[in-house]
């Protein structure tokens, strides 16, 4: 039974990783570099409950409205990020990068500006704040409904990129952008797209962790450092990449933490992931192309 | 050719001119108009001066962005620390944090080395430039770059912050290693001996930017250039890219090893929050403000942005975050080549022609 | 290329000559030079005489340091408005830590030689203390440090204003042996505080027929404490005594419930909640558990009312004061009482003044023990209500004695 819930509390952190690096593969995928603000568009989504909460008083209800709301809110905000900065450097992945952390210090700054620096409180809707006995095991409702959120945004995201005309055309422009552009379809305009559902997925992310830990400035950078290396350690723009190794690192960080306590759990699933780069330098799934680079 | 001429022109006699005019500035104007307190900031900003030129030559001219470059300033910092504590520590005793935390009762074996000046003054640079030596030949051999290298390397950083803070009893744990009172028998209370420390972190940083000049004069220089910006190329010229970007990750390692060191004569101190994510990538930032394939730009950067900061904190404090933030996104945004090409890229533009960008 | 590498070798042979000499003339450590003996001398020729205040104003400790802050210009005004010291209003000079060690141990520097200033205040995290140490030693300059710690320190140049692990740790074990608890789970984050902790409660436990059954660490910031909680669902300890810090308390408490488990049959002892984390994680979570302090809000003295009723007045009707506000508060009347009784501002002579030296502070009649430069203080154990305010349900009934070492208890003799 004892294995059983180390399971449970693996596949539970699995999915809270999950859930927080998704956008991110969609913008990797997209612009070839992590966004390193991508915690504090999860911030976004985070305080979006609070502001909700603050109309809608029903902590179900509101949780529940947030989820879409949330998804516009980062989402607008990662397409001004585009329009107004990334576009530009598309051809320079690495400022990219470093840009995007400049952004996430800002973002940090201006949310302790308007919403102050102690962290804000939000309520539970009391059906998420108990557990589910099954047998000798307990389920908490929050991770249950965090992990079905997960797999909810997997689904739709998958369906989205293999079943719809827009999705063909993101993957086209992940695959090969100048192949996309010659054959007409407006990459500027998938990329756009690309960025807003990526960094809307960040503030669904955030509206679920807002069951498990602190709404405030630095919350983005609680689980970012472990989604940096599900979406690297999956592969580029590789959802089921990013699926199987949510799950592996959240497994890996909660069947080592019952051994040898937190901080050398961490430290030796970073050091895990680094040597598994080394097996797979491009990550579990790659696009196998003909470039050489 | 007048004289003039010659001495402005780009080419050693210029080089020869620059190195003196900033001895001289570094040796003697600093000493003899600034305070003692703003001569101990300055020793602690040379000492960035002195992890930018690494990077300067690792990211800049060698296109690898290192966001871990606190895993080798700490590895030399810890080995001077260690050093230093054990020096000042009467003999048969342990440490001061050790005997508090009261988890060990004699000194672990890993310490035992670091007791000789002769083993802990070498480590300082050749530890991290063996971890750097080990880590490249795997990472770049491999061939992992861009993104995947920059993200690894943090994670090494956090890993390395993370594992120091867990082991309390033996590494001091988050307080770190603290009250550091001499260096190699001097008083470093005493403001001459501080001025030394000075002195001697600016005669490093002078090494360093001589060391880093003439590797970037050097055929290896233009070799690293072309592994930058086409790995395949060199490749089929018949160089090994890895061996090429390994010396460069291996050079800049040391370097910030070195300024690890130096910190701790500087600061006294140091524990793992200056080794962390977050000042890994501060190191950065001095370096794409400064103009990254420049030969000064990373310094000059660094220790521009670190003087800002305590300046700036003084006044400003958390709107300073915005004037840093936005000044990186700015830079690295619009002037890629750093404050360094300001001048360039305004005579071009005044002559109406476009700047050149390179990534 | 030859000239130029002559010239490179000439300018390093004489950067080397340069700094040879500076070095044959520093001091040897152990030799008495002119230079460190020297005291911090305070600018006192003025009408005003300055204090400093070293708080972190920027990054993650701000949001508590803040209130800190505000708590001392509170005393420095209310001071400055009933006449000053020795009949100098006090000018506060106020310097940004940016939760950064060494950027403590800078300022901490910078107020001393540059602002000249009679006393510093501030500090929070022992890491930050650690770091200020020798700069006050060094220069012989005065710090007071208002936060609660882990105690094994007694700096001469620094006053401890907050609890020492036998005003705040043992009184919270008493309690609980007294509720009959006979098992605990340990849960910290990674630092020095609760590292130190822990282990004392396990001397403490094993002197007391108690039984540590785990002790678990999560790093600084972590939230993920799904592996923990359940740990603590299947051990069933009497209690668990929480040494978290920081955003982790907030994911903690909402995991800890989100298992089923509850202050009724898993009370949690906390001693880094006070009012306004207790705001911040919610009620909701937190009800019925216990924490254990020196000062609450809500603590019943005439003192008290008149100083939350400052505060309010200064900073807003919605915010709370809390054990380290209080404590900041009383350092800097504690520092006025010693300074009046030298007679002077000089460190030395307020040093050998403040033996002795009582104040009736918000939180009770406090006294300043010279010998190891703490204060005795009365501790309490409080409860969080419905509503988020804590309400005291036990107290020591008379200040007790600070014992940083720990030297009274036999069963701490093997601790250091």
């Amino acid at each position: 039974m004892a294995v059983l819930t180390q399971l449970f509390t693996g596949i539970s952190f699995g999915a809270v990783l999950l859930l927080v690096a998704l956008g991110l593969v969609l913008t990797f995928g997209q612009m070839n570099v992590i966004n390193m603000a991508h915690g504090e568009l999860i911030m976004a989504g985070a305080y979006t409950v609070y502001m909700l909460q603050k109309v809608v008083t029903s902590a179900g209800a509101s949780l529940l409205v947030a989820l879409p709301v949330a998804f516009v809110v980062s989402g607008l905000l990662g397409l001004a990020m585009e329009m107004l900065l990334l576009r530009r450097l598309y051809h320079r992945p690495l400022d990219t990068l470093l840009v995007t952390w400049g952004l996430s210090l800002v973002l940090q700054q201006a949310a302790r500006d308007l919403f102050g620096a102690p962290n804000k409180q939000t309520a539970a809707p009391e059906w998420l704040t108990g557990a589910v006995e099954v047998g000798a095991l307990t389920l908490p409702a929050s991770r249950l409904f965090i992990l079905a959120v997960a797999v909810v945004a997997v689904g739709g995201l998958s369906v989205a990129l293999t079943a719809t005309s827009l999705g063909r055309r993101i993957r086209a422009v992940v695959q090969n952008r100048n192949l996309a552009a010659t054959s007409g379809i407006p990459t500027a305009r998938v990329d756009r797209t690309t960025f807003f559902i990526g960094s809307g997925l960040a503030g669904v992310a955030g509206v679920a962790l807002t069951l498990l830990g602190a709404i405030g400035p630095s919350m983005g950078t609680s689980y970012i450092v472990d989604a940096f290396l599900v979406v690297v350690a999956g592969g580029v723009g590789r959802i089921q990449g990013a699926v199987v190794m949510a799950f592996v690192i959240g497994m890996l960080n909660a069947l080592l933490e019952y051994q040898v306590g937190a901080s050398v759990a961490k430290v030796l699933v970073f050091v895990a992931v680094v040597l598994f780069i080394q097996w797979r330098p491009q990550g579990l799934f790659t696009l196998r192309t003909r470039s050489l680079a | 050719m007048s004289a003039l001429d010659r001495l402005t022109r780009p080419g050693p006699l210029r080089a020869a001119l620059g190195f003196g005019l900033g001895a001289l500035v570094l040796l003697v104007v600093a000493p003899a108009t600034l305070s003692q307190f703003r001569l101990d900031l300055l020793a602690k900003y040379l000492c960035f001066g002195i992890v930018a030129v690494g990077i300067g030559l690792a990211w800049g001219r060698g296109g690898m962005l290192t966001l871990g470059q606190g895993v080798y300033f700490g590895i030399g910092a810890y080995a001077m620390a260690m050093h230093l504590k054990l020096a000042q520590t009467p003999p048969g005793e342990l440490p001061d944090f050790m005997q508090l935390y009261g988890e060990v009762t004699e000194l672990p074996l890993w310490w035992q080395p670091f007791r000789q000046a002769s083993v802990a003054v070498p480590a300082t640079v050749l530890l991290p430039m063996l971890v750097a030596f080990v880590l490249g030949q795997a990472v770049f051999r491999r061939r992992i770059k861009g993104p995947y290298f920059a993200i690894l390397s943090q994670a090494l950083a956090a890993a390395m912050a993370i594992l120091i803070v867990g082991q309390q009893g033996t590494t001091g744990g988050t307080n770190g290693l603290t009250d550091i009172t001499s260096f190699f028998g001097y008083d470093l209370g005493d403001p001459v001996n501080r001025t030394t420390v000075y002195v001697v972190v600016a005669v490093c940083l002078l090494g360093c930017l001589a060391v880093a000049r003439q590797l970037m004069q050097s055929r290896y220089g233009e070799l690293l250039v072309a592994v930058r910006d086409a790995p395949e190329r060199v490749r089929f010229l018949g160089y090994d890219p890895a061996n090429v970007q390994t010396f460069a990750y291996t050079v800049a390692a040391g370097m910030a090893g070195l300024a690890g060191a130096m910190f701790v004569c500087a600061v006294q101190a140091i524990n793992p929050a200056s080794i962390d994510i977050v000042p890994s990538i501060a190191f950065v930032i001095g370096v794409a403000v400064g103009g990254r394939a420049t030969l000064l730009g990373p310094a000059l950067g660094a220790i521009g942005v670190a003087w800002l900061t305590t300046a700036a904190s003084e006044a400003l404090a958390d709107r300073w975050t915005y004037i840093q933030g936005g000044l990186f996104i700015l830079v690295v945004a619009f002037l890629p080549n750093g404050l360094a090409s300001l001048p360039r890229v305004v005579g071009d533009a005044v002559r109406r022609r476009p700047a050149e960008v390179t990534s | 290329m030859s000239r130029q590498s002559t010239r490179r070798t000439a300018l390093t042979a004489l950067a080397a000559t340069v700094a040879l000499t500076l070095a044959a003339c520093g001091a040897k450590s152990g030799e008495t030079s002119t230079a460190t003996t020297a005291a911090a001398t305070a600018d006192t020729t003025g009408g005003t005489v300055k204090v400093g205040l070293l708080n972190s104003l920027s990054g993650t400790m701000a949001i508590s340091e803040v209130t800190v802050r505000d708590s001392l210009l509170l005393a420095v005004e209310q001071i400055n408005a009933s006449g000053g010291v020795l009949g100098k209003k006090i000018e506060p000079v106020s310097e940004d830590g940016a939760s950064d060690w060494p950027t403590f141990a800078e300022k901490a520097q910078k107020l001393i030689s540059v602002d000249k200033v009679a006393a510093t205040f501030g500090g929070w995290t022992s890491a930050s203390r650690k770091q200020m140490l020798p700069v006050f030693e060094k220069n012989k300059a005065l710090l007071f440090y208002p936060v609660q710690y882990e105690g094994l320190e007694a700096s001469p140049y620094i006053f401890y204003t907050g609890a020492t692990t036998n005003q705040q740790i043992i009184p919270a074990l008493d309690y609980l042996k007294g509720e009959g608890k006979k098992t605990l789970f340990l849960v910290g984050s990674d630092y020095v505080f609760p590292r130190t902790a822990n282990k004392e409660i396990r001397a403490y436990a094993e002197a007391n027929g108690m039984t540590v059954v785990d002790e678990q660490y999560k790093p600084l910031g972590n939230t993920e404490f799904s592996a923990i909680v359940d740990k603590i669902k299947s051990s069933k300890p009497d209690a668990v005594f929480n040494t978290l810090n920081g955003d982790s308390n907030v994911a903690f408490w909402k995991q800890y419930k989100s298992v089923g488990l509850e202050a009724a049959t898993t009370p949690v002892m906390s001693v880094s909640i006070a009012e306004e984390e207790a705001k911040a994680i919610g009620p909701q979570y937190l009800s019925g558990q216990l924490v254990a302090w020196n000062y609450y809000m809500t603590t019943d003295t005439p003192k008290n009312k008149e100083f939350v009723a400052a505060y309010k007045a200064k900073y807003g009707e919605d915010k709370p004061t809390s054990d380290p506000m209080e404590a900041a508060y009383v350092s800097v009347f504690l520092w006025k009482a010693m300074v009046e009784k030298a007679g002077s501002f000089d460190v030395e002579k307020v040093k050998a003044a403040a033996d002795g030296i009582t104040f009736d502070a918000p939180e009770g009649l406090v006294t300043v023990d010279g010998s190891n430069q703490h204060i005795a203080k009365t501790a309490r154990i409080g409860k969080i209500g419905d509503d988020g305010t804590i309400t005291e349900v036990w107290n020591s009934g008379k200040p007790i004695e600070p014992d940083p070492f720990l030297k009274t208890y036999d069963w701490a003799a093997g601790l250091s």
